[in-house]
């Protein structure tokens, strides 16, 4: 049963696959490639070991880290996905196009992660005045 | 520490279960990312092939980017025009759900990273096999997720057209998302049931040997993915509505203010400085539309056609990137009653040509169908004044449900008939 699955899906991804890469063959296979590759041997490794950092650096305040480490996903997954507006990297381009600025986008970018941290840092006031522990931590 | 101390084990670094340590993975965690992802990439995939067919590429070689594309261009369908907002919501779903799906992708692939690092490196042929198929998964999606993405920003960093990329490599993943859907989707569903039962795991995952000491619940860290999507959301779905909503799309492209003031004020896809337009090239003096039919060519000016029968419709703007606008008030000359001018008084095809010097779809063709359409028109106003440059002046094609880039804009001849 799954070496016929396999077959199956093989065969329709070589006929795309064919279509795919008639062009500059080399950079599209690199491209597909290497975006496994940079994922799961870059990106991954990054923030699990500045997650691992965190960790440790917290020593027996394991409790505060969620407090730092919300923040800092939600303000990164953004930062991941917008980088080239936020770097303003396409900024010329986008304005020539679409007739706006592009200029907002960084410092808006930095009021979203202000507020982030500055909501966790309340909830976190919050719960240590109300002697609460956070949830779900052993 | 004792691992190193296990002769049975010489194994270090990712390749060693050991390595591995959040409790967080295992098959619960994987399987509510996989059975997300299994309903979002399959609503995803079928949006974005609304999409190729809304662009009519089986009818006319103008529309087509992708001319080999063969049997994967199957399915295709005159694409209609009801209800008038139909790609409006296909195209902002697709870019929408693909920017909430991505916290549940990188969850995802964070939740099986384990599985990479397996020795030997493949055990069977099918394994041999199987991994390949994966490579091709992943690959795919963020292939794909990086393509969309990019593109919707301008960013055209990649190898070449985003629009046979971005086609066919859906497919090269939908090929291999399809398998992986077959072979793990009963398992995943499997595993929910047993969540809810309260029953204990499945042994054969991806969890780890010896966890660290948690620093959250699984609830908790599926409540942060669900999290960053519902941030996604909220910062991106503003722009598929006019001001105030636009204004809450902070980090989107056309969120955000709309351009300038007055009845212009609406989203912009390409500005006239941007298309090369000259306004030597569009005044009442120079501009003459050339409409071509069986009984030959007709040159009307902006006067030629305000003296036809007007005609006003109220329709959105809806552009691949994933924004549009909600209706906007157009007035102008059915394209019936110019087919009708040169000889057609039968539903038939058009050839529109714009003034503008570059682009993809400088040039374009609309279906018998949209033609024939009432509410179809060359539109010489909008919002009750005349079009501005960058919206297209000295007349814009603006069609019920059709993509922006075939509300073609500075038209300057539309033939009629066989393409």
């Amino acid at each position: 049963m799954k070496p016929l699955v396999l077959l199956c899906s093989f065969a329709l991804c070589a006929y795309a696959g064919v279509r795919l890469l008639d062009g500059d063959w080399f950079m599209v296979a690199l491209w597909f490639v290497g975006a496994a590759v940079v994922h799961d041997l870059v990106l991954l490794p990054l923030y699990a070991a500045a997650d691992r950092a965190l960790v440790k650096g917290a020593r027996r305040r394991r409790t505060w880290v969620v407090y730092a480490r919300v923040p800092a996903a939600l303000s990164g997954l953004l930062l991941l996905v917008w980088f080239p507006l936020i770097t303003g990297r396409v900024s010329e381009r986008y304005a020539g196009v679409a007739g706006l600025s592009a200029d907002g986008y960084a410092v808006r970018w930095l009021i979203v992660t202000a507020v982030l941290f500055g909501g966790s840092a309340v909830v976190f006031a919050v719960r240590m005045r109300r002697g609460r522990r956070a949830p779900g931590v052993s | 520490m004792p691992r190193s101390f296990l002769p049975t084990r010489p194994v270090r670094g990712p390749f060693s279960p050991d390595f591995w340590r959040s409790p967080l993975r295992g098959p619960r965690f994987t399987s509510v990312l996989g059975v997300v992802l299994l309903a979002g990439v399959t609503i995803l995939f079928v949006t974005g092939l609304l999409s190729y067919a809304a662009y009519n590429p089986d009818l006319a070689p103008v529309n087509d980017k992708t001319p080999g594309k063969g049997l994967l261009g199957f399915y295709l369908f005159p694409w209609p025009t009801d209800p008038p907002w139909l790609y409006r919501l296909t195209q902002g779903v697709h870019v929408t759900l693909g920017l909430v799906l991505v916290p549940v992708l990188l969850a995802k692939l964070w939740s099986v990273a384990p599985r990479l690092f397996t020795l030997p490196p493949a055990r069977s042929l099918t394994h041999a096999l199987e991994r390949i198929s994966l490579l091709l998964l992943v690959g795919g999606a963020l292939f794909e997720f990086t393509t969309g993405i990019l593109n919707v920003q301008l960013d055209y960093v990649f190898p070449g057209s985003f629009y046979p990329l971005h086609f066919y490599g859906a497919w090269v993943f939908f090929g291999a998302f399809a398998a992986h859907a077959v072979l793990k989707a009963p398992v995943a569903v499997r595993n929910l049931r047993r969540m809810r039962e309260g029953g204990g795991e499945d042994a054969d995952g991806p969890a780890a040997p010896r966890p660290d000491p948690p620093t959250v619940s699984r609830r908790g860290a599926l409540g942060l993915v669900g999290g960053g999507s519902l941030l996604f959301l909220v910062t991106s779905a503003g722009r598929s509505f006019d001001a105030p909503l636009r204004e809450t799309a902070v980090l989107t492209p056309h969120g955000g203010p709309e351009p300038g003031s007055g009845p212009g004020a609406f989203q912009i896809n390409k500005t006239a400085a941007y298309a090369g337009i000259r306004a030597a090239e569009t005044n009442e003096a120079a501009w003459r539309l050339a409409v071509t039919g069986p009984t030959g060519t007709v040159r009307l000016g902006r006067a030629g056609l305000l003296g036809m029968p007007l005609h006003s419709v109220a329709l959105p703007i809806a552009c691949v990137e994933g924004w549009s606008t909600s209706d906007q008030w157009w007035r102008g000359v059915r394209l019936r009653d110019l087919a009708a001018l040169v000889g057609h008084d039968d539903p038939v095809d058009v050839f529109v040509e714009s003034l503008q010097r570059h682009g993809a779809f400088r040039r374009g063709a609309l279906r018998a169908n949209q033609v024939a359409d009432p509410r179809s028109l060359l539109a010489l106003f909008v919002n009750g004044e005349e079009l501005t440059l960058d919206h297209g002046y000295p007349a814009r094609i603006i069609v019920p449900a059709a993509p922006g880039v075939l509300a073609t804009k500075w038209v300057a001849r539309l033939t009629f008939g066989e393409l």
